[in-house]
Order: C-alpha cells, then sequence, then structure tokens
C-alpha cells in the first residue's frame, strides 16, 4: 500500500540505500521472536486497523489519536536515515512520516513535563513472542523531551515509500536516528509526557548494556563487543566487504551534540 | 561407513558454500556463516562425546571407531568459526583480537575452546597415541572441559538477550553425555553387560 511523502532532502544521507528485501527480512522485533527472521514470518498476525494512539500525561490536550486521524496530522516527508543497532550491524533506510515535534506541539506539553515515554502493543493473541519472557512486556523506550523534540525524531509510517510492514513496526512508530535502534519503539499504543526519566524495558533488563541515552558512540563499548565498526548490511562491496566506522552519534552530530554539552557519554551511555 | 560419515560431516560446509553462490545466506551473511560453523563445531562435539555412552549402552565397541573423526570435523567447524571472525570481525588484527580475548568473557571462552582443541586435534593420531601411551588418554581428558568452556561461551553470548532457549537445550545434551563418565554409572553400565 503506497503513501505518499515529499522527499526531504535536508534530513537525508546520499549514502546507498539497504534493500527493501534485507530492511522488511532482518529484524528485530521480540514480540514475534528473538530470531531475525521471526518478524517477517510471525508478524502477519499484527491487526493494524483499527487502531489508536493515546498521547497522554504531562500535556495540556490529552487525547486518542485513531490512525489514520494521525496519518493526516502533518505532511508525509521521506528521510534517508542511517539506522545503527546495537549489535553491530547497520543499514540505510528511506522512512516515511514527520517529526514527533508535530504531534507533540499538537498536544501542548506541559512546562513539567521532562520526558516522553513510548509504549507498544502488548497482545498474546497476535504476538506469539509475548510467551517468552525475554523483556518485560509491554516493550517500553523512552527520551527525554528535548530529544523527542529534535527535527530529526521522526514519528514513522512507511518506509519506501510504502506502509510500514508489520515486522518493522506497523502502523506507527518511532525513530530516533543518532541512537541504537532498540531506541526506536514499534508498533505504538501509547505516547506518555512525564516528569520522571520513565523506565525502559532493556535497562529494566540490564543497565550496563543498555542505557537509557544509548547514543550510538564508537567510544563505548559493549560490555561484549567493540562499537567501534559497524557491518552495513547489503554492502555493494560484496558479503566480505570489511566493517565500516561507526561515527559519533551515528553521524548526526552537527543536529544533535549540543543537547548532551556537559554530559559524561561514558557514564550515561 | 567412515567414508560415508565424512561424506555426512560436509554438508554444512557444502551448504553454506551453496547458500553463498545462490545468494541464500539473508542480510547479514557473516553473521550466518559464523553462527552456523560454530553450531556445526559444537553438534560434531556433542556426537564425538556420544561415542562413549553408545558402547556402553549398546555393549559395541564399533563406536570408539568413529570417534577421532567426528573430534576432527568439530576443530574443522571450530577453525572456520574463528577464521572468519578473525578475517571478518578482527580483520587480521592480532592485537585487537587478543585484546578482545582478555576483555570480553564469552570470547575467552571461545577462544579457550579452540586453544584446548588444538592439541588433541594434533594428537589424534596413531603415531602420537603410541607416543604419549597413558598420557594420551590423560591430555584427552581435556575434550571436558572444552565441552563446559564451548557452552559457557554459547551462554554467554546469548546471556545479553535473555535469549537462552537453544543453548540451553545443548547444555543439557552435554551434561547428560559428561554425567555417563561419572565412575558409578559408568561401572553400572558395564556391569550390566558381562
Amino acid at each position: 500500500q503506497k503513501l505518499i511523502a515529499t522527499p526531504n532532502l535536508a534530513f537525508s544521507t546520499k549514502e546507498e540505500t539497504t534493500g527493501y528485501q534485507h530492511v522488511t527480512t532482518y529484524n528485530n522485533f521480540y514480540e514475534f521472536g528473538t530470531d531475525k527472521a521471526d518478524p517477517a514470518a510471525n508478524a502477519g498476525s499484527l491487526q493494524t486497523r483499527p487502531w489508536t494512539v493515546s498521547i497522554e500525561g504531562l500535556v495540556k490536550k490529552p487525547v486518542t489519536l485513531d490512525i489514520d486521524a494521525l496519518l493526516k496530522l502533518a505532511p508525509m516527508e521521506e528521510r534517508v536515515y542511517r539506522m545503527r543497532c546495537v549489535e553491530g550491524w547497520s543499514m540505510v533506510i528511506p522512512w516515511d512520516g514527520y517529526a514527533l515535534s508535530k504531534l507533540l506541539n499538537y498536544v501542548q506539553p506541559l512546562g513539567s513535563a521532562k520526558f516522553v515515554e513510548f509504549i507498544s502493543l502488548a497482545d498474546r493473541k497476535q504476538m506469539p513472542g509475548l510467551k517468552s519472557q525475554v523483556i518485560q512486556w509491554p516493550y517500553r523506550e523512552g527520551l527525554r523531551l528535548d530529544e523527542a523534540m529534535n527535527p530529526l525524531t521522526l514519528l514513522t509510517f512507511g518506509l519506501y515509500g510504502e506502509v510500514l510492514p508489520n515486522q518493522n513496526g506497523a502502523p506507527v512508530r518511532i525513530v530516533v536516528p543518532w541512537k541504537y535502534g532498540f531506541k526506536s519503539a514499534k508498533s505504538l499504543v501509547t505516547i506518555r509526557l512525564t516528569e520522571e526519566m520513565p523506565k525502559i524495558s532493556w535497562s529494566q533488563f540490564d543497565s550496563r548494556e543498555y542505557g537509557f541515552y544509548s547514543n550510538v558512540n564508537p567510544l563505548v563499548d559493549h560490555p561484549r563487543w567493540s562499537q567501534a565498526t559497524e557491518r552495513r548490511i547489503g554492502n555493494v562491496k560484496g558479503i566480505f566487504a570489511p566493517k565500516i566506522k561507526t561515527q559519533m552519534f551515528n553521524g548526526y552530530a552537527d543536529q544533535v551534540a549540543s543537547m548532551y554539552a556537559g554530559m559524561d557519554l561514558k557514564k550515561f551511555n | 561407513m567412515k567414508a560415508v560419515i565424512f561424506l555426512l560431516a560436509l554438508i554444512p560446509l557444502d551448504r553454506l558454500i551453496w547458500l553463498g553462490f545462490t545468494d541464500g545466506l539473508g542480510a547479514n551473511p557473516i553473521e550466518f556463516i559464523t553462527r552456523s560453523t560454530g553450531t556445526w563445531a559444537l553438534v560434531f562435539l556433542c556426537l564425538t562425546l556420544s561415542m562413549t555412552p553408545l558402547r556402553l549402552i549398546t555393549h559395541s565397541t564399533v563406536w570408539i571407531r568413529y570417534r577421532r573423526m567426528l573430534g576432527l570435523f568439530s576443530f574443522f567447524y571450530a577453525c572456520l568459526h574463528f577464521g572468519i571472525w578473525l578475517w571478518l570481525d578482527q580483520n587480521f588484527d592480532l592485537i585487537d583480537m587478543l585484546k578482545d580475548v582478555v576483555k570480553r568473557p564469552f570470547i575467552t571462552m571461545g577462544f579457550t575452546s579452540l586453544v584446548l582443541l588444538t592439541p588433541l586435534a594434533l594428537t589424534s593420531n596413531h603415531w602420537a597415541q603410541r607416543k604419549l601411551g597413558r598420557s594420551w588418554s590423560k591430555l584427552h581428558y581435556l575434550v571436558y572441559v572444552i565441552a563446559c568452556t564451548a557452552i559457557l561461551h554459547y551462554w554467554w553470548h546469548k546471556a545479553s538477550k535473555n535469549d537462552l532457549d537453544t543453548v540451553s537445550i545443548y547444555a543439557v545434551i552435554l551434561l547428560v553425555l559428561l554425567c555417563f563418565r561419572i565412575p558409578y554409572i559408568r561401572n553400572r553400565l558395564l556391569s550390566r553387560g558381562s
């Protein structure tokens, strides 16, 4: 199903995009299984209509929006972003959506709001992966309010000019390109503005490995591997191509580094 | 029979080569090959360790004839597993590699397994067996240590994702196979036959 979107070249990399086939068959979406091939195999059971997203918490106008209303809230843009997984691989993906700030401005955050929590759907009937207690369900993620308001943070409805395939987080997800991929929560049902830092699923599991910030940082190693390099999926140079160097903030330092001025990024990883 | 087992044991490698030429290795071919060769090294380790239990259960020594070949295949796939990691993850940088080995427990265990497997592979021939005499069997008790380091390697690799279903199965299989080596159990099985 097509999704009309205008290319936003100012927010797009010119790097070679990762093929649609790879983007839609190599996924981490544990609600459908822990193997990379599981989401593509199992996510057919996800019902993306009807679908509503409630935006609640510390906002002037809390609202529950139907997915069709959400789609029309702002003009759809296409942005080609790098996507760096904490596991050491990366892709380049043309996403379709609009800045999350458009939605947040619509509901008007209160002065006391400091963080934004994202909660994904957790429905045992549709999501076979919930049977295993890999992490605590529902999947929870979060951003600081300024991170959520950053123009790069994309409320995403499609990729490659089509509505999101289920395995990529249909019908609506977040994309935060300067953070490791798991920060970009999929299949959102609730967006909540809070004063306290939300407890996110992965750092509840092991905060040493998965911190709240989790900015892409080649200088901060994962306990089990270095983050200095990454393997680009579908590298045009062939399967035995060497890994490429990981960039600070995944190459988005110009747009985001100022938000972390004065913070020890080794501590707040 | 040995020739048949030899050819069967090469199927996992043939499959990888076939998938490589037919674009069947998926989005992350290196990860696929690394995991596949690692898994097969472990499978052949389990098979190697199954020969003695099979002898004890069936009271036939025929199994022991295949033990060496199975063990060598475990070493063969472990070498491929290690070689691909050294080439494509470490870019043949030995300093970087040793840093990783020291720093990351799961790599420490994987590397230890390979280092310990090496003398066993080198002394698996008749000549070495004769030369070493009684110390040969003592040396080859190392395989029990390798069973533990190999499973720890896999376990700690998966622990980050709390995704321990598959590795638990291998751990149980190895545990059962090692239990056959407990003198009490071994003697009971032996005396049952006589």
